[in-house]
């Protein structure tokens, strides 16, 4: 494709990520001087023993994540809104996100249904794997359906019903379940960037590299679908191979996102057309990039306005990016009376 | 025909095309025996729902046969895979693009994309095929251009560009001036017909401008209800095979016009 640079822009966006960070870091109950925070990067030992970590066990590991999701999420929108070339797909709207909750629905309020037997606990890496497991399954299952049907508006609602499927599900699961484990559940959904561990930000980072590295092998059908399925098959892309390595690498992203953060709504939807806006470019060479950045940006941003208000608590996410995204869907469609897929 | 002077690129041999739904077979037309020329023009006529689209499908690979073979450079359709095929035969559709950024020099290069690695990288051999197409079909000055900005016309011309970017012996177009008026479809034909002259490459129509294609194309084939025919234009005309085209009692052929005309009893 023409080589454009696009140099500027990414350089722009990158200094934004860098400076973001460190804003989102030295934010807390505790307030440490920038300074220090420096210092504490540098290896310098002499800081505070609490500072370091805080600063290293807690807050950093929750910047990393909010990148992680933040790109991810965006990555996995942009990839739905184009294999179904409709520009309101997205992990959210197509159920994916709801297969995540039923996953760990079934692990959290499940034991007391079906006995513990099933589930030896829930731990979080049991979440991780019924987070994924769920969201793989309802997205074969609304992949199965758009196979039968070609219509793509019928496939977002095939997606929507999957949703509230399984939210019907999540409803009879938390009648039987303990208030114990209900409100276990309720602040999973409520999404959180923290409380993350090394061990299991290494696992989220490993599995979310195998995805990231995967978006860059399907650059080349990503492009030609932007012509439609029939021109991608006769630029001799395998249309089947194709479309279960994106939906396989967008489960993976998606699972793994909601396994550790929980379902956080209206990043994969909203990003992809703020990075579509700032770039003006359909080519997925460029755009995927653009839009992971971008996600890091608005997620990290998310982030400080979520421990904005208060210093004792900070807002749960899933909140957050909703009461951010709707207003720029809706302002992005007013604005530009057209987006694009 | 004669095939010892010009390479057959293309030919069916005993091809019944049509649709298998579940149990019955839904024939549409059976038993082509179709041999089409390296370098020449040809033009698939018939009326509405008469399976042109259908014996397009066929030969593109897009949809299978009942029964019988397609011949592509002497090897069976059947046997190319997706990227091979894409080095033999392009596509031009009349579906609408999916809604996107895409500028009309990424879109053209997009015909590349069966010879490019895989991040798409382009070549300067790549390059130069596509400046090479963007020349041909005139279309230089819309290379920055959106491709949703462009006219019917100016977007057909960029589709054309597209495939001949693909660098296939054979083109196929689905109906390529379905959306144009008379003046930029005459232009469309006249584009293909140097194409033809100048690359030395087979391109199939389906089309509905009958009088147009009479007086441009190389070749006809005319699908009716009861057979298909197919040959050099002035021999068909000879052979008296365009009359039964269209109801005769309110279109004819006038063989001395060499067009088809409203029956003038109505």
């Amino acid at each position: 494709m023409k080589n454009k640079t696009y140099t500027k822009q990414f350089i722009l966006l990158l200094i934004l990520v860098v400076f973001l960070c460190f804003v989102n870091i030295s934010l807390g109950s505790v307030s440490i001087p920038f300074k220090d925070i420096f210092a504490i990067f540098l290896g310098d030992e002499t800081v505070k023993d609490s500072w370091q970590t805080i600063i290293l066990n807690f807050r950093l590991p929750k910047a990393i994540t909010a990148i992680l999701v933040g790109s991810g999420l965006s990555i996995s929108g942009l990839l739905m809104q184009t294999l179904f070339r409709n520009p309101l797909a997205g992990p959210f709207v197509l159920g994916i996100s709801s297969g995540a909750s039923i996953g760990v629905a079934l692990l959290i309020l499940g034991s007391s249904f079906f006995g513990s037997f099933l589930f030896l606990e829930s731990s979080s890496w049991s979440i991780a794997i019924a987070s994924s497991l769920g969201s793989f399954l309802v997205l074969s299952a609304v992949i199965l359906a758009a196979n039968k049907v070609r219509n793509t508006m019928s496939i977002l609602i095939i997606g929507l019903m999957f949703g509230s499927f399984t939210a019907a599900i999540i409803s009879v699961l938390s009648y039987f379940s303990e208030a114990q484990q209900i409100q276990q559940y309720v602040f999973w959904s409520f999404g959180s960037l923290g409380n993350l561990s090394w061990d299991e930000l290494t696992v989220f980072i490993s599995i979310y590299l195998i995805g990231f590295i995967g978006v860059f092998a399907i650059i080349k059908p990503l492009n030609s679908l932007l012509l439609g399925e029939k021109y991608a098959k006769s630029l001799g892309i395998n249309i089947k191979q194709s479309r279960i390595i994106i939906l396989a690498i967008t489960s993976l992203l998606t699972g793994v996102i909601t396994a550790f953060s929980g379902p956080i709504a209206f990043i994969g939807l909203a990003v992809p057309h703020i990075a579509k806006l700032i770039f003006t470019t359909s080519n997925h060479k460029i755009l995927i990039p653009a839009t992971a950045i971008t996600g890091a940006i608005v997620l990290l941003i998310c982030d400080i306005i979520a421990q904005l208000p208060t210093v004792e608590y900070t807002l749960p996410i899933n909140a957050i990016t909703s009461l951010f995204g709707a207003p720029v869907v809706i302002w992005l469609l007013i604005r530009k009376k057209k987006m694009y897929i | 025909m004669d095939t010892s002077k010009k390479h057959i690129v293309l030919e069916t041999k005993n091809l019944t095309i049509g649709y298998q739904q579940k149990k019955t077979k839904k024939v549409i037309a059976s038993d082509l025996n179709l041999a089409i020329e390296k370098g020449t023009f040809i033009a698939l006529l018939g009326e509405n729902g008469i399976g042109k689209s259908t014996l397009l499908r066929t030969i593109s690979k897009v949809q299978n046969q009942l029964s019988g073979a397609v011949f592509l450079n002497d090897k069976n359709l059947k046997e190319y895979n997706n990227k091979e095929l894409a080095t033999n035969l392009s596509l031009v559709l009349t579906e609408r693009l999916p809604e996107s950024q895409l500028t009309v020099f990424e879109l053209i290069a997009l015909g590349r994309q069966p010879y490019t690695n895989w991040v798409d990288a382009l070549s300067e051999y790549d390059i130069e095929k596509i400046n090479t197409a963007i020349k041909l079909t005139e279309v230089a000055h819309l290379k920055d251009n959106r491709f949703y900005e462009l006219s019917d016309g100016q977007l057909q011309r960029v589709l054309i560009a597209r495939a001949l970017a693909q660098d296939t012996d054979v083109i196929i177009l689905d109906e390529p001036t379905a959306h144009l008026d008379m003046h930029h479809t005459y232009k469309i034909f006249q584009l293909l017909k140097n194409l033809v002259e100048t690359t030395q490459k087979t391109i199939i129509i389906s089309t509905h401008q009958i009088n147009l294609a009479i007086e441009i194309v190389d070749e006809l084939i005319v699908m009716t209800k009861d057979a298909v025919f197919s040959g050099k234009t002035e021999n068909l005309i000879e052979q008296n095979k365009l009359d039964n085209l269209f109801p005769k009692e309110i279109l004819s052929f006038n063989k001395r016009l060499g067009q088809f005309t409203i029956s003038k009893d109505n």
